[in-house]
């Protein structure tokens, strides 16, 4: 064993996404194309599985962050790590009233229009308006909350003051904060490797799937206790009213079981998003979860991820059934790039204790844009690494996010960047390269380039490194199809006239055949786009061409 | 002793009976994405927090004190020496008891279910026919209950509760029940008509009261593909 690290215990893999805050623009793609996807049905009007709030802010659900009211995730009690909202026989004793859920105010009354006012209302002095309705009991409302209310702080000092991880930073310097910076969180679940909506479940029906690590609902088990909305701390599992049961994004694993990006990944217009394999130690993550100092959890979290281009890491794997293609895609893996190798990416709140799999870069341009502002070059290396230890505020506030307010691998992660984009900007500028500024931040000028290729050029090949699935108990990929393709699944209709494939024109001349319009087009002809994959000019695309009669 | 009392005492239970089993298993087998308690608590929580575990805990109470009213013979607690009156003022006392938590929890939850249009409008069908029967069946009980307060009350370990057993022994003991107060011939018959209810409501969340959870360890992982779904075509019933 070339690296002299212990034999890993049980190898298990795990898709985990990465996001790179400095090119988010809170255009919110991905939550529109997530919705439309996934929550655009009865019940689950409300529920966003992808959110982007803006930071500073209280998100949504507001203040979700305050688990001194919600109690999600993990607490240790005398060294053993139990879910916050108490074990298992106070959950059964709280089974009829769940005191620690949110209600529908937490997250927003969700409505639509009265469209239909607008061409029935009476004829009068006054143009008509499509007064809005809530989608829950049909009633007027006023619209006095949203998804993304306080989205480029809209909703005031009043609502940016009420987040929660302000309130953890003095007051003098959330004053000042609040002049200075903005930016945006998007936010999924995040596959947690200590899931504590899994672990407070008190029917079983929510798992970790082994294969990949994507936590789920099974919706035939679920009874609709309500106890994962509040036991996750990042409040991803919503309740649908209607089926009642606890619905959760789903990390679109049909999608990854097919190679293929996230709905989310796949739409940001940013190209901020990382997807690939990460290979940890399953053994480890209850050690690592029950690290006493908040502080320690992030870098416990990094000691459970194996290395897979160690070849002892590889053979353990492939003993513990991941396939080979598996091995190869952690190796190549941009996620596990930008976790482990460049250490660029932090995870969010890990102080939950639930080990969270979706991390994040950390922005940089809030202080070179405050740089700039100030009168400085805002990319000369000089004052770009002074800066980022003397604008001592964002990086209070990130590292209360990102390592439980441990600025230390914050800044490193920062000063990484800034060293990127001063490498780079030599490198534009024609200048000399300069090593120094590669080796002051712990890199080889080789590595910033590759970083700076993952990062800034992002190609797509790069960014989403999917092996397609396998079925552990098998040990050998199968081709099953699309997870979701069963009867009255998401997308599989029932067979309708607009729906089937266009069926053959009748033959001219028989008794049966309808009266052909002057387009030539008939109904049972018609072609429904959405399922129209771009590639070929499909029949009844275009209306058929009319023979010499 | 006539064909009426036959047909309601030594026939009814066993259809009703039937059809709660036999039901449940149905919808178990094709709509078992049904088995939910449709909770409405995301609409209203000030009011579920008091009458929601108010009617669930006096609801158990008094189930338990059925099983002890009408499982345990007259025979064993004598045996064990337990007096007539400490019985009956046990009974009445915790019975009485319970039995009040859960009238007065039910008339907080129907009467948010009522006035909340949130929780209104999430009402179904099912519920509108099962609430009024659930009502009907807790104030027999407790009016049943009350009788026992007059200075010789009727003894229903000495009817009801030999009628019931003998259900079980498929020897029903007709003649124990049709003698019994009409109070007590009223609850066990929309008692029944609760039960034919039972699978076709939201009330099958009962039988699933998550027990397991206790042994449980906290993290489940399953494997993909595993636990596919049993009935090809769901249905929504209830």
């Amino acid at each position: 064993m070339p690296r002299g690290e212990a034999t890993p215990g049980r190898v298990m893999a795990q898709v985990a996404m990465v996001m790179n805050l400095d090119k988010c623009i809170g255009c919110h793609t991905c939550s529109v194309t997530c919705k439309q996807t996934w929550t655009n049905r009865t019940g689950t009007e409300y529920a966003w599985f992808n959110n982007v709030e803006t930071r500073p802010g209280q998100g949504y659900p507001r203040r979700y962050e305050d688990q001194d009211r919600w109690r999600g995730g993990w607490e240790l009690k005398r060294g053993r790590l139990v879910p916050r909202s108490g074990g298992r026989a106070r959950r059964l004793a709280r089974l009829f009233a769940n005191p620690e859920l949110p209600t529908l105010d937490d997250y927003y009354e969700p409505w639509t229009y009265d469209y239909a006012n607008l061409t029935q209302a009476p004829l009068g002095d006054d143009l008509p308006t499509a007064p809005p309705r809530s989608q829950i009991d049909g009633r007027a409302m006023a619209i006095s909350a949203g998804p993304n209310w306080d989205d480029d702080l809209g909703g005031g000092p009043g609502h940016t003051a009420a987040d929660p991880v302000l309130e953890k930073i003095s007051d003098q310097v959330r004053l000042e904060y609040e002049q200075a910076f903005m930016f945006y969180l998007p936010r999924i679940c995040e596959h947690c490797l200590n899931p504590s909506c899994v672990a407070v479940c008190p029917s079983g029906a929510m798992y970790k799937r082994i294969e990949d690590g994507i936590v789920l609902v099974d919706q035939d088990r679920c009874r609709g206790w309500r106890m994962c909305v509040s036991g996750c701390p990042y409040k991803k599992v919503y309740f649908n009213h209607a089926t009642g049961k606890a619905e959760k994004c789903t990390l679109c694993y049909p999608r990854i079981e097919a190679g293929e990006p996230t709905v989310c990944s796949e739409t940001c217009v940013g190209r901020l998003r990382y997807l690939g394999v990460i290979l940890y130690d399953a053994d480890r993550v209850g050690e690592a979860a029950s690290v006493e100092d908040e502080q320690g959890l992030y870098e416990a979290q990094l000691g459970c991820f194996l290395d897979p281009a160690d070849p002892g890491v590889a053979r353990a794997a492939e003993e513990a059934g991941i396939p080979h293609d598996w091995v190869t895609a952690a190796r190549e893996s941009p996620v596990h790039a930008l976790i482990s190798r460049y250490r660029v990416a932090l995870p969010l709140h890990p102080e939950y204790r639930t080990m969270p799999m979706v991390w994040y870069v950390p922005p940089l341009s809030p202080v070179v844009d405050a740089l700039t502002r100030t009168g400085h070059d805002g990319e000369a290396p000089e004052s770009l690494f002074g800066a980022i230890d003397t604008l001592r505020i964002p990086l209070a506030y990130l590292a209360e996010l990102f390592t439980a307010g441990d600025t230390e691998p914050v800044e490193a992660a920062l000063c990484r960047l800034a060293a990127m984009r001063t490498t780079m900007r030599r490198v534009n500028l024609g200048q000399e390269p300069d090593p120094d500024i590669a080796r002051s931040v712990g890199m080889t000028e080789e590595e910033i380039h590759a970083m700076y290729r993952l990062l800034a050029l992002a190609k797509y090949e790069e960014r989403y490194v999917i092996p397609t699935s396998y079925t552990a108990e098998h040990g050998s990929p199968v081709d099953t199809g699309c997870s979701l393709e069963e009867a009255g699944g998401p997308g599989m209709y029932d067979p309708d006239g607009f729906h089937t494939a266009p069926a053959a024109p009748p033959a001219p001349g028989t008794a049966t055949a309808p009266a052909t319009d002057p387009s030539g087009a008939s109904l049972a002809g018609r072609l429904n786009l959405l399922n129209w994959d771009g590639r070929g000019r499909p029949d009844g695309l275009f209306p058929r061409q009319e023979g010499p009669a | 002793m006539n064909h009426l009392h036959t047909a309601l005492w030594g026939v009814l239970p066993y259809l009703a009976f039937t059809l709660l089993v036999a039901g449940t298993a149905w919808r178990y087998r094709y709509d078992r994405f049904g088995f939910t308690t449709r909770s409405s608590q995301l609409h209203e929580h000030r009011l579920l927090s008091i009458g929601g575990p108010l009617f669930h805990a006096g609801l158990l109470f008094v189930l338990a004190g059925h099983v002890v009213g009408l499982v345990v013979p007259k025979s064993l607690t004598e045996r064990m020496h337990v007096p007539e009156w400490l019985y009956h003022l046990n009974a009445l006392a915790v019975g009485g008891t319970a039995g009040l938590a859960t009238v007065a929890g039910l008339a907080i939850l129907v009467h948010r279910r009522l006035r909340s249009p949130a929780v209104r409008a999430a009402t179904s069908r099912s519920d509108l026919a099962v609430y009024p029967v659930l009502a009907a069946v807790l104030v027999c009980g407790l009016a049943a209950t009350a009788t026992t307060l007059e200075a010789h009350p009727y003894d229903y370990r000495e009817g009801v509760a030999v009628w019931f057993r003998s259900l079980f022994t498929l020897d029903p003991d007709v003649a124990a029940m049709a003698h019994a107060p009409f109070v007590y011939q009223l609850h066990a018959l929309l008692a029944m008509a609760l039960f034919t209810l039972w699978p076709f409501s939201r009330l099958v969340h009962a039988f699933t009261a998550p027990v397991a959870y206790l042994a449980r360890p906290y993290i489940v992982y399953r494997h993909r593909g595993s636990g596919t779904r049993p009935a090809p075509q769901h249905r929504r019933i209830g």
